[in-house]
């Protein structure tokens, strides 16, 4: 995650509150078939977006297994690599795993996959927490780039993006409506 | 946000929406401590020194296992058996800490001001852990904490100082946190244990413990310091306790889930009686969990991101 500066070059729209809808019920479906069902599953969340697409592929799984899935927040800023970093420093919102992750099949659920390093924090916050039986990554959107050795597992889109070009995915629970946009940085 | 101020000397310094981020901060940093693992990465290659002047066995501790719970590195300087026997300087012997690598020098000492001082001859970030009879701040921010987490805000409350004001470097920094987060602020004590003009601070004064205690939200007991007490500001032990002593009879002037605070140590024959001092309604050990967690909150916004003075 970087401080980006707010650009006002042009906006494209590459998923729509529908497109968000079918991906989302796609990767749900996905994380069933390769689990073998829900037993044992438990998504978590990287704040802030990553909570609410844990949220919903949680209710998807419900409406379709008629099984609740374990839900948890996971807060990466005490994680991060680049804290003293410029630029001021980041809110700890704090984490709640309100259950035992000790062989739990994690699913680590994000808006974006970028770097990597969001999720690297996020492995070395969940293994403070308990020794899950594995863990495999879901994301909205991944757009390439990657600094570190890390995949995605299930991907709503991929998007080829260049450095100079931001994903700004917006939900409602967030930010009042669903789509995912394209901004070009300005000179 | 971080704190703007390079060195933490009191909470007069710094604004509410600070105060309030250390508070908001303090929080998920008391769930790591809840966590069997209980250290986070957050403040690795810092190191933190606790140089202390003045006797103390809870504010440094705390601070160190807050550092370390984060991290950090951390070392410990005994005023007693250090340089500082040999005759040297405050502000030489912040340098030399510095010349080692330190990044936050955690003071406590027996003289007002001293942390500023060391502040201005340093370029390492400085955290006054209590300076004489001047400021305690991360005791305030700890106690205001256990209020939020108890009463779930602060404004609006009525909270009691009682005791010795006049040497209370907790009264005072309590009085600057707590009116800056809206609180209404009454101080009680012996006419001769309360500081001239102390009003303007934005406290009310009382001299009789009943109205200071009527309709209260919080009351904080002050230790009578015996170590400060060597003028005779009041006739004895005795009397104290017996005029201003927070005992269960006299509790029953404030509110019905009235929140007793202490910073400690207690001194359950002088104060505040065993049956407060052991009861639901008393945060005394709370208060020591939660100064780890403030004191975390504090190193990690202060260790990250830069000053912007």
């Amino acid at each position: 995650m970087s401080f980006l500066v707010k650009a006002k070059g042009i906006q494209t729209e590459i998923m729509t509150k529908d497109d968000i809808k079918r991906a989302l019920i796609r990767m749900a479906h996905e994380i069933l078939e390769k689990n073998q069902g829900s037993e044992d599953l438990a998504l978590i969340g990287i704040r802030t977006r990553g909570i609410f697409i844990a949220k919903r592929l949680a209710a998807i799984i419900q409406q379709v297994e008629g099984t609740t899935v374990a839900v948890g927040t996971l807060d990466i800023t005490l994680y991060r690599d680049d804290i003293a970093a410029k630029g001021g420093i980041p809110i700890v919102g704090g984490s709640d795993v309100p259950f035992d992750l000790n062989g739990k099949k994690v699913v680590l659920c994000d808006d974006v996959l970028y770097t990597g390093r969001t999720i690297r924090a996020a492995l070395d916050a969940l293994f403070d927490l308990g020794r899950p039986a594995f863990i495999r990554l879901a994301v909205l959107v991944d757009r390439g780039h990657r600094e570190l050795p890390i995949r995605a597992d299930y991907v709503g889109k991929n998007i080829p993006t260049s450095y100079r070009e931001a994903v700004v995915v917006h939900l409602r629970e967030a930010d009042g409506e669903d789509t995912v946009v394209l901004e070009q940085y300005k000179d | 946000m971080a704190i703007r101020t390079k060195d933490l000397i009191d909470l007069e310094f710094l604004s509410a929406a600070e105060i309030q981020e250390i508070l908001n901060t303090a929080k998920p940093m008391k769930e790591v401590m809840g966590r069997d693992i209980k250290t986070v990465p957050a403040l690795r290659g810092k190191t933190v020194a606790t140089l202390f002047y003045e006797n103390s066995t809870r504010t440094r501790l705390s601070f160190e296992l807050a550092a370390k719970y984060l991290s950090a590195g951390t070392c410990n300087i005994s005023a007693s058996v250090s340089s500082v026997k040999k005759g040297e300087s405050l502000q030489d012997t912040g340098r030399t800490l510095e010349a080692m690598g330190t990044d936050i020098i955690v003071i406590r000492h027996n003289m007002s001001g001293a942390p500023k001082l060391l502040g201005e001859g340093v370029k390492a970030r400085v955290i006054n852990a209590g300076d004489g009879t001047h400021a305690h701040p991360t005791q305030a921010l700890l106690d205001m904490f256990t209020i939020e987490e108890r009463k779930g805000h602060i404004e609006g409350l009525t909270v009691t100082i009682l005791g010795d004001i006049l040497h209370s470097r907790v009264a005072r920094s309590n009085i600057w946190g707590l009116t800056k987060l809206g609180a209404h602020v009454r101080l009680c004590g012996p006419p001769t244990l309360m500081p001239k003009e102390v009003e303007k601070m934005g406290a009310e004064v009382f001299y009789d413990i009943d109205e200071a205690l009527n309709g209260a939200d919080v009351v904080n007991v002050l230790r009578i310091q015996l170590e400060r007490q060597e003028k005779g500001m009041f006739p004895t032990i005795e009397e104290y306790a017996k005029n201003y002593a927070m005992t269960e009879e006299r509790l029953k002037r404030a509110k019905k889930d009235v929140l007793v605070q202490h910073p400690g140590p207690m001194n359950r024959s002088i104060e505040i009686p065993t049956a407060v001092a052991d009861s639901a309604q008393c945060s005394v050990e709370e208060q020591v969990t939660n100064g780890v967690a403030c004191r975390m909150a504090l190193l990690y916004l202060m260790c990250g991101g830069e000053t912007l003075v």
